[in-house]
């Protein structure tokens, strides 16, 4: 450090650049939370929505709406709103938790991140297998 | 005696909107679990078993007040992103005007799907 001379300005580093932000486990259950909210907002509900009320139209609209639902592309986005519902599911439990201070040290917080973005991966990997 | 200094800024829902986001994401969870249940016991629903939870009433009523909390839960949650990132007045008020009618167009949609009379 220089001690005598003018202040030395030096820029402050922002990444704002996301590919070059690190971010820590937390960080990255915090933000697919959001992500994951918004996919259920602008798809989720409103399939939901439309899917039961097919299914209960009659048999036939619920053999239709199974048929529909085994086409590779159907699958995909359901398998992608799976996901999110799975992993809203935990990361929100895991904010409950956080909020009721259990486990919001900073070890036990990453540890905590860890399992709910392997327990939402291996939950819908369970279903879909178990499913088709 | 002293009067509590009023706070002449903001609209106050902050401290609601955590308690309703965390009220709501609870119910959603007990209903999903018990959802999970019957499938579990059940081994899986068909036609048949759906049919005939929706012809009950109690689950009716069940499944509106999840439809309640998890529409209630994606308001609070959209407009917190509208207001993140959304800076300019007039698009942020048109963007949550747009979600909150959407939600309550859902929640209608909703009643209207549990309320039909279905052939048995």
């Amino acid at each position: 450090m220089p001690v005598n001379g003018p202040p030395v300005v030096k820029p402050r580093p922002v990444y704002l650049n996301l590919v070059r932000i690190r971010l820590p486990l937390p960080g990255l259950v915090s933000i697919l939370h959001r992500v994951s909210g918004v996919a259920l907002f602008l798809v989720g509900i409103p399939l939901l929505l439309f899917a039961v009320q097919t299914s209960l139209e009659s048999a036939d609209a619920y053999a239709d709406l199974k048929a529909i639902f085994a086409h590779p592309l159907c699958k995909l986005v359901v398998v992608g709103l799976l996901w999110a519902y799975l992993h809203h599911f935990f990361a929100g439990i895991r904010f409950l938790l956080l909020d009721l201070h259990v486990g919001d040290d900073l070890k036990p917080a990453r540890q905590s991140s860890v399992v709910v973005l392997a327990a939402s991966l291996a939950m819908t990997l369970i279903i879909v297998v178990r499913l088709w | 005696m002293t009067r509590p200094l009023r706070q002449t800024i903001g609209a106050h829902y902050g401290w609601k909107d955590w308690l309703v986001q965390r009220v709501t994401a609870v119910i959603m969870v007990l209903y999903t679990l018990a959802m999970l249940g019957v499938a579990l016991y059940n081994g899986g629903i068909d036609y048949p078993l759906w049919q005939a939870l929706f012809a009950n009433g109690a689950f009716r009523i069940v499944t509106l007040l999840f439809g309640l909390a998890l529409f209630w839960h994606a308001w609070v949650g959209v407009r917190d992103i509208w207001m993140d990132y959304v800076k300019p007045t007039a698009l942020r008020l048109a963007l949550e005007v747009v979600t909150f009618v959407v939600l309550v167009a859902y929640a209608a949609w909703l009643a209207q799907i549990l309320w039909t009379a279905r052939p048995a």
